[in-house]
Formats: structure tokens, C-alpha cells, sequence
């Protein structure tokens, strides 16, 4: 049994088999044996395991995608087989008395290398063929599961760290926690969590190389404890606590359908928060009066080239139309700072979180930003759309992006494409908005306060970097009167103002921000009912 | 000993798929089956070393047979090629 700490990120307790994603290159360990005949037995063993392995892969694959794309299980199969191959790993292990592990790994790279300097594209493709069935080797001589995201049964995922573009492409179902030995309690990835309702913990010395796939774990995010392999005592009491969690869940869902209203008759709207088309589910599962922020920038993340136009209709469509009139709020693209894409080719920066980003990115690569436009324009047409620009400075700005949407307007009215304009507002986040919002307010349609950047910039701490959590105060009295005054002039001038940052679901400051006069919350969909049972009892 | 030449038909010349076919094949007989190109050579129950030839569409490889039951293996060596290559 190990157990460890770690900063938990969201409130939950899970308990299931471990998942753990290495980096790639970790090297295997190089290891001097005396007994060279049981590494032989070890190899062989590894071999039959690999070899029903793939023929499982196979036929799965066979069923489901077909027989030619099947084959490759196959040539991995007989690439396992291979006299030169399987001589060359015996003899390594036995002439340099090296575990196995180790002679596999050095002869799979040497015959990489072979065929990756074959001036055959097919051939060089198939070195990673014998990098997978040496990977292959590799995990079964450790007696180590493989994950399979597909088909893998839900799982804690268990990792250095975990990219924002990682996250969206794992299959949420299959996920029953996170445990992370890096990673800051505001970082994207942290937010992701809460946002799946999934308890993680950050933070955790875990030594990658003494745990395995496969291993039960627990994990508990009130305590920030993970356990590998618990004794029986913590199983079943874990077992206990996620029973009741589960109880609790279910009083919650009573408050489904109920208003979002005090007892003295103030109301405040609640909407979601969510990072891609799939979320929209969780969204009206647990209630949400609409969708707050909806971050486009997952359409642009995970991939290795720029969205179409369709593309992202498509997806702004489907969104609106699945909210059924529902207030939907589309941000504009946010790419910058912790969230990277490569063929943005951004360069990098000193100060990423101060940089270019967001609707500064926008604005000088028009054509991007003409493209999201069209797109969003397009799909107002089908539901309750509205568009909100982020990291807004200054009211040139704003008044530059008017010039830009008018453009689009002529664009599409010149191709006779059916288009609405909707509502449009911008994201408070800086200092610079908070002290001009009085303006703001004149030029847009709502604001919606960033908190998390807006804390960042205003106690200048960097959300990112884990040593500054201390003086990390999300309560600062200076956020706060920052939040009044931005919704004092939203008010003066008619408009409305919400919050869409990680404190818009804070609990403790609910019953403040309905005395500040905040119209709007938008919060990760797990928070929606809990801040609604809050709101009742005020 | 045998021999015979075999120019290839197969587009993406001797892939992964017929190399292994051709491996459980050539394992059939007792004879050493050799497949050679521009002086490289490879014994044809060794499937990476097969690939690594990287024999492509529309070149000629030379196949010897030696051994007890070279006849046999050298005709059905030829189906072989002839049939998946």
C-alpha cells in the first residue's frame, strides 16, 4: 500500500483501477542479471502474452473496422516471430547478462533505425511498428496493463502532468479521477476537472515507475490522499463515502426545474460553463438556465491545422440548437498563454499569460478571427446565440472588432448567406476593462468577469505556477470591489453583467454577489445545483 | 540448387502483409530460400530482414532454393510470388 498527498481539485471520492500515462521516453532501466535462463523464460513468456494480445486486437479489429486495417495486428504478430529479431534480444541478454527488458528495448530501436532509414515512406512507417511490439514486450515483461481508451473500463488516470489538448481527447465516461504529480490548482487542467465533476488530486510525488496500469487506487479529494492498492479497511470505507456521495447527488437532482430564487424573492440566472459540443449533455443534465462561456477554443486545440468555417458552424449550430433557445454565450477564440496549439506558431514568450493571446491574436490575424465570425454569425441564426470577445484593454478594441464584424456583415450579405447578429459582450478580465467598464458598458451588450485572469493580473500572481498558491487570495477585497464597480456601470447603463470565472461558484460568496446585483453565474455544470440549494436558502 | 527471377506486380512492392505470408510460406519447406536485390539478400523465413530489402513495385528479384526438396519448394515458392506479388 502507498499513500500519497496531494492538492485536491475538486471535492470526490473514487476508487478503481489505475491508468497510468508515461511520457514516452522514459528510458527503460538497464539492469545486470546473473541468471540469464530465467530472462529467456521471462521473454518467452512475454512473447505468448503479446502474441494473444494481438490476436484479441485483431479480431476486434477485424469486427469493427475490417479486415485490411485489421492486418497490421497481424505483421505484428509475425514481426514477434521474427528469428532475427528474437536472436538478437536473446543474445543481448545473454552475452551482456542485461534484463530483458532492457535487450528488447535496444534491439526494437536498432531495427527502428533500420527501417526508418529506408528511403521507402511505407518502410520508414513501419519502424513504429516494432517500436509498438517492443513497447509491447516491454509492458508485459513489467506485468503492466495497457490502456486502451476505447475499450478501457473507467479508470483513474494516473500522470505527470496532463496537457489541455490530452484532457479533451479522453473519453470522460471512462475517467473516474485524476491524480497528477504536477499541475496548479488554477491551471486548465485543473478546471477540466471540476468541470467533469471528477475528483483529482495535483500535486502527488507519485513515483511513475513503481506503480502500475491496473493497480487499484483511491482517491480521495476532500482529504487530498491517493492510495495505491488500499488495505481492505480504506477500500471499504471508501467504498461507504462514494456511496453516500452518490446519495447526495441524487437529493440534488430534487432541486432540478426549481428557480434559482431567495427566499426574499431575488433571482439570479445560472449557466454552464463548458469546453466542447459533448458537454452541452452535461449541461442540461443538471439544469443549467443556459451556456455562459462556451470555450471555442477546443475546436482549435488537439489538432494539427486551423478549423473550417464549417467545421465550426457546425459545431456552434449544434449547440445552439440542442439548448433550444437557451441562452448560448460563444467566446471568442482564447489560444495563448497555457492553451497551445503548434500551428498557431505562436513563438515563445516570456510572459505568455501578458501576451499575445486571445483577441490580440484576433485582431492582427484577421482572417482567423473573420473565419470564427462568419461561422458564429451563421449559426445565430438557429437559436439564442450571443458572442463574447476576451482580454479586452480598451474601447478601441471593441470599436475595431465592430469594424471587423460590419465587414463580415457586407461579406455575407454580398454571398446571400443567411446570418443574425447577436447579442455581443466582452470578457472583464484586466484591470485596464474594470477601470474604463463605465464605457465598456456604453459600446456592449453584457460582460461577463473573467475572475481567474482578473485575479492573475491584478494581485500579479501567475495562476500557473504551483509555489504561488499561497498568495493566490481568489477573496482579495480588490477583486471584489472590482466586481461591483464593473456591474455598477453595467447597471447605469442597462446592460447586464455576470461572472464566468472558477468564483462564480465559489459557495461563500454566492450570497454576496446576489447583494452585489450579479445577474448572471456561469459555473462548472456540477455547481449549478448546489449554488441553486444556496440561493433558495438566502 | 534452384533458381528463378520474379519481377514484382504488387503496387506498394513487398510489403508487410505478403512479407509475412511469404515467411510462413518458405517455413513450409526444408530448403533455404534466399530472395536477393542489387547483391542484398535475405533468407525468406526472416520477415524484417525481407522488408528491410525494400523491394519495390516493378523490380526483379532473384529467388534461390537449395535443399532436399528444392522442387517442390521452388514451385511453390513461385506460386507464391505470382500469386500475392
Amino acid at each position: 500500500m502507498i499513500k500519497l498527498s496531494g492538492k485536491p481539485v475538486y471535492q470526490g471520492i473514487a476508487m478503481g483501477p489505475a491508468a497510468v500515462l508515461r511520457k514516452e521516453d522514459q528510458p527503460v532501466k538497464r539492469i545486470r542479471i546473473a541468471d540469464t535462463e530465467t530472462e529467456i523464460a521471462r521473454l518467452k513468456k512475454a512473447g505468448k502474452e503479446a502474441s494473444q494480445q494481438l490476436q484479441k486486437l485483431y479480431e476486434k479489429a477485424k469486427k469493427e473496422v475490417g479486415e485490411s486495417s485489421a492486418a497490421i495486428f497481424e505483421v505484428h504478430q509475425m514481426m514477434l516471430e521474427d528469428d532475427d529479431y528474437l536472436d538478437a534480444i536473446h543474445s543481448m541478454i545473454c552475452t551482456e547478462m542485461v534484463n530483458a527488458e532492457f535487450a528488447v528495448a535496444m534491439t526494437g530501436d536498432n531495427f527502428a533505425a533500420m527501417f526508418a532509414g529506408m528511403d521507402d515512406d511505407y518502410m520508414k512507417a513501419r519502424a513504429a511498428d516494432v517500436k509498438d511490439i517492443s513497447n509491447r514486450l516491454i509492458r508485459n515483461l513489467s506485468g503492466e496493463k495497457e490502456i486502451d481508451f476505447a475499450s478501457m473500463e473507467p479508470s483513474v488516470i494516473v500522470a505527470d502532468d496532463l496537457t489541455p489538448s490530452e484532457t479533451v481527447q479522453m473519453d470522460k465516461e471512462k475517467i473516474l479521477a485524476f491524480v497528477t504529480v504536477h499541475g496548479s490548482a488554477n491551471s486548465h487542467t485543473s478546471i477540466l476537472a471540476r468541470m467533469m465533476n471528477i475528483p483529482a488530486l495535483i500535486g502527488v510525488p507519485v513515483n511513475l515507475n513503481e506503480i502500475r496500469s491496473g493497480m487499484t487506487v483511491m482517491v480521495d479529494g476532500f482529504r487530498g490522499e491517493a492510495v495505491f492498492e488500499p488495505s481492505e479497511e480504506i477500500g471499504m470505507a471508501a467504498r461507504e463515502r462514494i456511496q453516500k456521495e452518490q446519495d447526495k447527488i441524487k437529493l440534488l437532482q430534487e432541486l432540478k426545474g426549481k428557480e434559482n430564487r431567495t427566499k426574499d424573492g431575488r433571482t439570479i440566472n445560472i449557466y454552464a460553463n463548458i469546453g466542447s459540443v459533448s458537454d452541452v449533455g452535461y449541461a442540461l443534465e443538471n439544469d443549467a438556465g443556459g451556456i455562459g462561456l462556451f470555450r471555442s477554443e477546443f475546436l482549435y486545440l488537439g489538432r494539427d491545422d486551423y478549423p473550417s468555417e464549417e467545421e465550426q458552424f457546425q459545431a456552434y449550430r449544434q449547440v445552439v440548437q440542442t439548448m433550444a433557445g437557451k441562452k448560448v454565450i460563444i467566446r471568442t477564440l482564447d489560444i495563448g498563454a497555457d492553451k497551445q496549439a503548434d500551428y498557431f506558431d505562436l513563438g515563445k514568450e516570456d510572459n505568455p499569460a501578458m501576451g499575445y493571446r486571445a483577441i490580440r491574436i484576433c485582431l492582427k490575424e484577421q482572417e482567423i478571427f473573420c473565419t470564427q465570425l462568419r461561422a458564429l454569425l451563421r449559426a445565430a441564426v438557429y437559436g439564442n446565440l450571443s458572442v463574447m470577445y476576451p482580454m479586452i484593454t480598451s474601447v478601441d478594441e471593441v470599436t475595431k472588432i465592430y469594424e471587423i464584424v460590419e465587414r463580415v456583415k457586407e461579406e455575407l450579405d454580398t454571398n446571400g448567406i443567411p446570418y443574425k447578429v447577436p447579442e455581443q459582450g466582452i470578457m472583464i478580465e484586466t484591470p485596464a476593462a474594470v477601470m474604463i467598464s463605465d464605457e465598456l458598458a456604453e459600446m456592449v451588450d453584457f460582460f461577463s468577469i473573467g475572475t481567474n485572469d482578473l485575479t492573475q493580473y491584478t494581485l500579479a500572481v501567475d495562476r500557473q505556477n504551483e509555489r504561488l498558491d499561497d498568495f493566490y487570495n481568489p477573496h482579495h477585497k480588490a477583486i471584489l470591489k472590482m466586481i461591483q464597480m464593473v456591474v455598477d456601470n453595467a447597471h447605469i447603463a442597462g446592460k447586464w453583467a455576470g461572472i464566468c470565472g472558477e468564483l462564480g461558484a465559489d459557495p461563500k460568496l454566492t450570497k454576496r454577489f446576489i447583494d452585489m446585483g450579479i445577474d448572471e453565474l456561469s459555473v462548472a455544470p456540477s455547481m449549478i445545483l448546489p449554488l441553486r440549494e444556496i440561493v433558495r436558502e438566502i | 540448387m534452384k533458381t528463378f527471377d520474379y519481377t514484382i506486380k504488387d503496387e506498394v512492392g513487398i510489403h508487410a502483409r505478403p512479407a509475412g505470408q511469404l515467411v510462413k510460406e518458405a517455413k513450409k519447406y526444408e530448403s533455404k530460400i534466399t530472395v536477393s536485390i542489387n547483391g542484398k539478400s535475405a533468407e525468406a523465413t526472416k520477415l524484417m530482414a525481407v522488408m528491410g530489402l525494400g523491394v519495390k513495385c516493378g523490380q526483379t528479384v532473384e529467388v534461390t532454393v537449395e535443399g532436399a526438396d528444392e522442387d517442390t519448394a521452388c514451385e511453390g515458392i513461385r506460386t507464391f510470388f505470382e500469386e500475392n506479388l
